[in-house]
């Protein structure tokens, strides 16, 4: 039981970090190597404005979220629009620009016990017999609301709709004057916010550290690698698997191999279908 | 409106054709032969300019890099293959020089030719299966395999676990130290510029620029990939081999991000496709941030950003402007 309890809330962790990456990849055929460090910073931010300025926490939280969603944006008009269409220089300059974020926090002392965002509500409950605190609960809230909100927005929403036709045939919905650049924009923006959502339900579970920034992209690659790029069923299909089988190898092998699991996870699915799961990309696309 | 541009006009002495040169005196010989000896020369004379020792252990890692970025550059540029993870050479080569010479006390002129054949046999065996993948998928494969191995070590906590193997045995002489790795730095740096223009480089590229034209004229495009990622395993491995018995202790450090990414800048900065060029970038790079080791890990910070400048605004890197300015006339002209 609480294996189910706590693999569900692991899973829905897994779902939130990735759905940003996934939503990027899946638009604009853009993979944003950023994306932990995006998540670090938001944590980042929200702390500061929490501690040294004073602020109330939800008017922080908001701001945070406002600030990286305008870095992700930024980072495409004024960087990566000029490397979109070279895979591996979207790889390189988006990485380099998640290093440089992330070792600029190392180097501002980011490191150790001190920096830690409160829970939203403190105290436990009990689920089923298993003991579990608030936050955990929230995160499973809060990420059930996100998905229903981004379903909801893509579906009945008219930038949601363009960002789905730029998503399904790029050629076509330019010709119905959907601009390419302006929704790889809005994508980028949404998914470094939904990263800054991500960091912010679940941070306060321990300390902001700056390998959490790493650990971080590490499973969003893997929950979209197994899941398939691009394919929204497929990561949350792919976080539940994920995010079970880590808690699996917690209670029944040992916790320094949850990482190895991952790792191991990603190269066998690109390996052996490295469209993933529910992939939808041409096999010619990926392979010779 | 701009009422002049800039016009560029080849030297005589470079017939259109790329690499063929039209040679009628000594002074063009010596034109054709100077950048080649300075970067000779200047490499041999290095080590004995400096006369610090921790300058010298730099020339040194600087060499290590130079291998590295320049089989990333191999590997990228002329076989298409996108490796992040230069890092899996340098941690297997090491791990099997240090094993070797810790657990069985064979000598180092055992051990490292043993870690650079063996290095090379499992990287390439480990990256077989991955070798059809194009473009981000082998990236994200190659980025994870050092990841891997590093969390594997440590889990299983073999090989001295997350403090590595100490006392191995070191070349004792800084001399044979830095003499080893330049000659050995230049010797591939002018086979793999010979080797990109024999008929096993044309195959190569070929594969980079049309993979299927490549497959239909009955070429098996995986036997000739793999052989690429042997020889540019082989040089990581090594490199790998060569950094244990350098400090004489081998650890999960090897398997560190900083081998992956670091090769990468280099090759950005120094330009990409020239071989050369990614040679001069780590030339550039690790004294830079040498000399900016006070600041931390803002180091990284530093050459992320130079990564991103140059991946975004000048692609084409260093070497390819001092080829221009080198082999052309340049003048301004009214319009």
């Amino acid at each position: 039981m609480e294996i189910l309890v706590y693999g569900t809330v692991n899973s829905i962790v897994f779902a939130l970090i990735a759905i940003g990456f996934t939503l990027v990849y899946g638009i604009s055929r853009l993979s944003n190597f950023a994306h932990g460090a995006l998540y670090i910073l938001t944590g980042y931010i929200t702390w500061q404005f929490l501690n040294r300025l004073g602020l109330n926490y939800a008017v922080a939280i908001i701001l945070a979220l406002i600030i990286t969603a305008l870095l992700g944006a930024a980072m495409y008009r004024f960087l990566l629009i000029r490397v979109r269409g070279m895979p591996s220089s979207e790889i390189i300059a988006s990485f380099a620009i998640g290093l440089a974020i992330m070792e600029a926090l190392r180097w501002r002392g980011f490191v150790g016990q001190t920096y830690i965002l409160p829970p939203f509500i403190e105290g436990t409950t009990e689920i089923a017999g298993v003991l579990i605190d608030w936050q955990r609960i929230i995160i499973v809230i809060g990420g059930l609301v996100v998905m229903i909100f981004l379903w909801l927005f893509t579906h009945y929403t008219k930038i949601g709709l363009a960002l789905r036709a730029i998503a399904q045939d790029e050629r076509a919905a330019m010709m119905l004057g959907i601009d390419s650049d302006l929704t790889a924009v809005i994508a980028l923006a949404l998914g470094s916010a939904l990263a800054g959502v991500a960091a912010i339900a679940i941070l306060p579970l321990g300390n902001i550290t700056v390998e959490t920034g790493y650990n971080v992209l590490i499973y969003a690659i893997a929950v979209c690698i197994i899941g398939g790029l691009g394919s929204w069923t497929g990561a949350i299909v792919a976080a539940f698997i994920l995010g079970f089988a880590q808690i699996l190898t917690v209670a029944y092998i040992a916790p320094q191999w949850q990482l190895v699991v991952v790792f191991l996870a990603i190269i066998l699915t690109l390996i052996l279908r490295p469209s993933g799961l529910f992939g939808k990309q041409k096999e010619l696309e990926e392979r010779v | 409106m701009e009422t002049r541009r800039k016009e560029r006009l080849d030297r005589g002495i470079r017939v259109r054709t790329n690499g063929i040169y039209a040679i009628s005196s000594l002074k063009e010989m010596m034109y054709l032969l100077a950048p080649r000896l300075a970067l000779i020369l200047g490499l041999l004379i290095l080590p004995l300019l400096i006369p610090n020792p921790y300058w010298q252990r730099v020339v040194a890692i600087m060499s290590i890099f130079a291998l590295l970025s320049l089989i990333f550059d191999f590997l990228a540029h002329y076989v298409g293959i996108v490796n992040l993870g230069g890092a899996l050479f340098i941690g297997l080569g090491g791990y099997i020089a240090g094993i070797l010479n810790s657990y069985f006390g064979l000598p180092l002129f055992v051990t490292i030719p043993v870690a650079t054949i063996g290095g090379a046999a499992i990287s390439t065996l480990l990256l077989l299966p991955c070798l059809p993948m194009r473009g981000i998928y082998f990236a994200i494969v190659s980025l994870m395999y050092p990841l891997l191995f590093a969390k594997i070590i440590e889990a299983l906590n073999i090989f001295g676990g997350t403090d590595g193997i100490p006392g191995l045995t070191t070349f004792g002489n800084i001399w044979i130290d830095q003499y080893l790795i330049i000659a050995v730095l230049l010797l591939t740096l002018f086979a793999l510029r010979r080797l990109v223009n024999e008929d096993f480089g044309l195959v190569l590229r070929g594969i980079k620029d049309n993979d299927q034209a490549v497959k239909a004229s009955g070429i098996s495009i995986t036997r000739y990939k793999a052989q690429a990622v042997f020889i540019a395993s082989a040089i990581g491995s090594f490199a790998g081999a060569y950094l244990t018995h350098l400090y004489g202790w081998v650890g999960i450090s090897l398997f560190a991000l900083d081998f992956s990414i670091f090769p990468i800048a280099a090759t950005v900065l120094g330009g990409l496709g020239t071989l050369v060029g990614p040679v001069l970038g780590a030339f550039i790079l690790i004294p830079l941030t040498e000399t900016m080791r006070a600041f931390g890990t803002l180091r990284i910070v530093f050459y992320s950003i130079i990564l991103v400048g140059f991946i975004v605004f000048k692609p084409e890197g260093l070497m390819k402007y001092f080829e221009r300015k080198y082999y052309q006339f340049e003048h301004w002209r009214e319009v």
